[in-house]
């Protein structure tokens, strides 16, 4: 048996490779896709190809009948199933019955209505063509604008007016700001839907023990207690008899943040068929049926002083919601709100939100979610702000930024941001770029007529989401800790990572404060048979909150350890350090190994301790946490064809104490990605009927290896005082940082036609429109 | 039909249906999950598989089509328990996250080092055009051909 090594080196800080990788690079990691069991079924799911209908008819006599097939359910079988959950609550809020299989209307593309369910994948597949369905096509409305206008088809026959809910915030004194401005600028702009792409597509699979009446469900997702309650709910089955496994995860960016009809049914197929049953969604049925993320039109209003002082933010978010509520659809734009104004120091604020149906696929939760909304509004509205005062960017955002002796910052939408030093990661993206030089630069290169330009976006962010009260299923996050009788440490964590990496740096966090060694910490997640009650991984909280609760279990145990330790050395004066207590008079020691093993056979206990070494806490984090940063873009335009190269992309992000800068690095880089993917590639388009015209990856362009930028990146370091670890979170930055720099460096770029504004995505086609009008 | 497969040096022989795809023959008849479906279109790259020595997307062919022919997957890079090069320099790189795109990824990789020992920045990434990586933002993988490449020619 290999002993537990105690050491002196420690892992906080440093690059360390990940634990979770060997199954990764030999392909022996398990997904859902990959779970085989006896007797296994499959189910496959027909869907509306209409955007809105009456359902006359659905006869499925033909696919019943077809080989390998043992069960064909249509909404009529699942009425008794609960709605799909919406966690979100607003005042007014209107919520549709959501029901897992349309009953006699279908609201969207791709609505469920009914599942086949057979011996062999291919053969569910055939049979669900069998299925007939009689469709009253009714008219649909697919843009929230349209939704909104008079006349627009109901999406939901009850609310005619499409409206969800309307919801409005203010802060200070909104009126007088705006009556004492020397200007105020106005925009329009959108932040289009988009989808979440994660590589691997959902899927489930259901087991059911009808002796033990247990559930298994192994599902793809980011939340699994939250979805081991509330599909029991669904399914009206005692929560302990549920067990829900999530095994590998193959990405999520908040798409798997949520409760999906299918869980439920694949749960109500097993429990029918008593066998069990898979159900893996294609990419094509992703693109339609797993949430969308953004889909905002935004109207922004900005007072000011003429020596650049913003002295106002009016915003009109109108949110295009899809056809139901998921998790957290009507949730997000109010985070667009907290965040509305950035790293500035504006006291005056006012937003209304529209919430408005469509018949199209829910908007939830995408990286992000929110706040690359408010984001890319506030930094577009600063760029136009000063080009507006012919201000450099640079110095109208260090003019306005909360200073760094100011925190903790109340902001005007009711934040309390918990520490920051806005202008350090500026000043040094503006260094490594070599800002002036490029400036210079740019004034030859406009001579010459060529088109290039600089972007800044300096972002804020809402993270370690985040105490309870201000989320829909609370805030905290969990963690156990064993050390076992070998000395051998398990950890296991109530955040569910899936990428991001936490299987090594928890053990590193685990690692320096026992004084083992990594290989010594196995972290466990994903299990809620094993798991002690969590809340997930999502909104770059996993490390800042669940981090912390492993911190304090940690504590627990070491003062545990220190008692033993104390008891077996016999004295009083001990300490622990790099995995051993010594006797501060005597200079002897005893190992963790000897200390652990000693606390399970019990012959003799401290006063007042219970044998084993064994801790658990819930932490509630106090506040959110506030990382921050800047990124530079420079980008050279082709005024031939409209094309946009990134010249240079420097990203400086500062997400408080950094636990395996490696792991950081990468979030940022992957965050980025998908910022840029929102800037100048990816949108959803649906057309006026409500059909899905951007359906494939064909048509739907995710960034791609040949088209990404060498990312510079760098960081600052601010701690958070919000939590012992100093830590802020990462998981999001890239993505909230990135989209306004590229579309302020665009515009930046073609300023001289006279350009203010471009609404993403930055295509060729736009740009060339662009370059060839305005010459 | 029956078909004759060599995979990961090992022969196999199975009676398959014509309609079935090289990756679900691969994943669920022989049993070697590694390779992944992220798109049954050929977009992304998931299901990469070397064919006769040529980096196939196990998504567009058919298993009878690889009647005869040799086949390598993730699961038969590793030698002796020792990891290939591409494969540990994803590791030391940090070229993944979740992990989904990394079988096929590392199965392009090594295509890209199998046909140019020593490529540029820009031919890494070209030559990983056909693979989607939805996490990483490409960076890292980019660094661990490069580091693989140095290592080789070490
Ligand atoms: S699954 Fe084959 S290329 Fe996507
Ligand atoms: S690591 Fe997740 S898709 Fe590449």
């Amino acid at each position: 048996m290999a002993t537990t090594m105690t050491q002196t080196e420690t892992f906080v800080g440093k690059r360390v490779r990940r634990r979770e990788d060997p199954r990764l690079i030999t392909g022996t990691a398990t997904y859902v896709e990959d779970i085989q069991m006896p007797g296994m079924h499959y189910a496959v799911i027909v869907r509306s190809p209409h955007a809105a209908a009456r359902i006359r008819s659905i006869k499925t006599k033909q696919a019943e009948a077809a080989p390998g097939v043992v069960a064909v359910y249509t909404g009529k079988d699942t009425e008794r199933v609960g709605p799909v959950p919406c966690g979100a609550s607003l005042p007014g809020l209107r919520v549709p019955h959501h029901h897992v299989l349309a009953t006699d209307r279908v609201y969207f593309v791709g609505h469920p209505v009914a599942v086949v369910v057979a011996t062999d994948r291919y053969l569910a597949r055939d049979a669900a063509d069998l299925v007939e369905v009689d469709y009253d096509v009714l008219p649909a409305v697919a843009d929230p604008e349209k939704a909104l206008a008079k006349g627009a088809p109901a999406v939901h026959p009850e609310w005619p007016d499409n409206t969800a809910f309307t919801f409005h915030q203010e802060g200070g004194d909104v009126d007088k700001a705006f009556a004492e401005a020397d200007l105020v600028v106005k925009q329009r702009m959108t932040s289009q839907r988009l989808i979440p792409m994660a590589l691997e597509t959902r899927g489930v699979v259901a087991e059911w023990r009808g002796a033990d009446r247990q559930l298994n469900l192994y599902t793809s997702t980011q939340i699994p207690h939250l979805v081991r309650t509330l599909v029991a709910q669904m399914l009206s089955l005692e929560e302990n008899r549920m067990r829900v496994v999530t095994p590998e995860v193959g990405g999520g960016f908040g798409s798997k943040l949520n409760v999906y009809a299918e869980e439920a049914l694949m749960g109500f197929v097993a429990m029918k068929i008593n066998k069990p049953v898979k159900w893996i969604e294609s990419r094509r049925e992703n693109f339609l049926c797993t949430i969308h993320g953004r889909g905002h039109v935004d109207y922004y209003e900005v007072a000011a002083k003429r020596d650049g002082t913003i002295l106002g933010i009016k915003l009109k978010i109108i949110q295009d919601l899809g056809a139901y509520h998921q998790l957290l659809t009507p949730a997000i734009p109010t985070l667009s709100v907290l965040m509305m104004p950035g790293l500035y120091k504006t006291k005056n604020v006012r937003a209304d939100i529209v919430g408005v149906f469509t018949n199209c696929m829910p908007t939830d939760a995408y990286r992000g979610a929110g706040r690359p909304e408010a984001t890319h509004g506030i930094e577009r509205m600063v760029d136009l702000l000063a080009d507006e005062l012919k201000m450099d960017p640079a110095e109208i955002r260090l003019k306005n930024f909360v200073g760094k002796d100011e925190f903790p910052y109340a902001t005007a939408t009711g934040l309390m941001y918990d520490s920051g030093d806005y202008a350090a990661p500026l000043k040094k993206a503006l260094e490594i770029v070599g800002y002036q030089k490029l400036r210079q630069e740019q004034i030859e290169a406009r001579k010459q007529g060529k088109w290039m330009g600089i972007g800044i976006s300096t972002y804020g962010e809402i993270c370690a989401i985040g105490p309870s009260p201000a989320t829909p299923a609370g805030g905290w996050e969990s963690a156990t800790v064993k050390i076992e009788p070998s000395g051998k440490v398990t950890v296991m964590t109530g955040a569910c990572p899936h990428g991001q990496g936490e299987e090594t740096t928890f053990a590193q966090i685990t690692a320096d404060e026992l004084g083992v060694g990594l290989d010594d910490v196995l972290v466990i997640r994903g299990d809620t048979a094993i798991v002690q009650y969590g809340i997930g991984t999502f909104g770059s909280r996993a490390t800042a909150i669940g981090g912390t609760a492993l911190y304090f279990a940690l504590q627990d145990l070491k003062a545990k350890i220190k008692k033993f330790g104390a008891m077996l050395l016999e004295s009083e004066d001990v300490t622990f350090s790099a995995g051993q207590v010594t006797c501060n008079r005597t200079g002897k020691s005893k190992s963790l190994q000897e200390i652990a093993g000693a606390s399970y056979r019990a012959l003799k206990l401290p006063p007042e301790t219970e044998p084993g070494l064994l801790a658990t806490r819930f932490w509630e984090p106090p506040n959110f946490t506030f990382p921050f940063g800047a990124h530079i873009v420079v980008s050279d335009i082709d005024g031939e064809t409209g094309q946009i190269k990134i010249r240079r992309y420097v990203a400086v992000d500062d997400c408080g104490n950094m636990i395996n800068p490696l792991l950081v690095d990468g979030q940022v880089h992957g965050g980025v990605a998908q910022g840029l993917g929102q800037a100048l590639w990816e949108q959803v388009v649906y057309d006026d009927n409500g059909q899905l015209v951007t359906g494939e990856l064909m048509d739907y362009a995710v960034p791609r290896a040949h088209m990404m930028p060498w990312i510079e990146n760098d960081h600052t370091t601010t701690p958070s005082p919000v939590n012992p670890l100093g830590v802020k979170g990462v998981g999001e930055a890239g993505t909230i940082g990135c989209s306004p720099a590229v579309v302020n460096s665009v515009v930046d770029a073609l300023s001289p036609l006279g350009v203010r504004h471009i609404d993403m995505p930055l295509t060729p086609e736009k740009i060339w429109k662009l370059i060839a009008g305005g010459n | 039909m029956k078909i004759r497969v060599t995979i990961n040096g090992k022969s196999y022989s199975h009676d398959v249906e014509p309609r079935l795809l090289l990756i679900h023959y691969l994943r669920e008849v022989v049993g070697l999950t590694g390779s992944h479906v992220g798109c049954e279109t050929s977009l992304c790259g998931a299901c990469t598989v070397e064919l006769n020595g040529k980096a196939v997307k196990s998504c567009t062919m058919f298993a009878v089509q690889a009647d005869g022919a040799s086949v390598v997957t993730v699961e038969g890079l590793a030698t002796d328990g020792k990891l290939h090069p591409v494969q540990e320099a994803f590791w030391n790189e940090h070229g993944l996250q979740c992990g989904f795109c990394t079988p096929g990824m590392i199965m392009a990789s090594k295509q890209i080092l199998d046909r140019t020992p020593k490529p540029t920045e820009e031919e890494i990434r070209h030559g990983l055009e056909g693979n989607v990586c939805r996490c990483t933002g490409y960076q890292h993988i980019v660094n661990a051909v490069k580091a693989a490449a140095a290592g080789a020619g070490k």
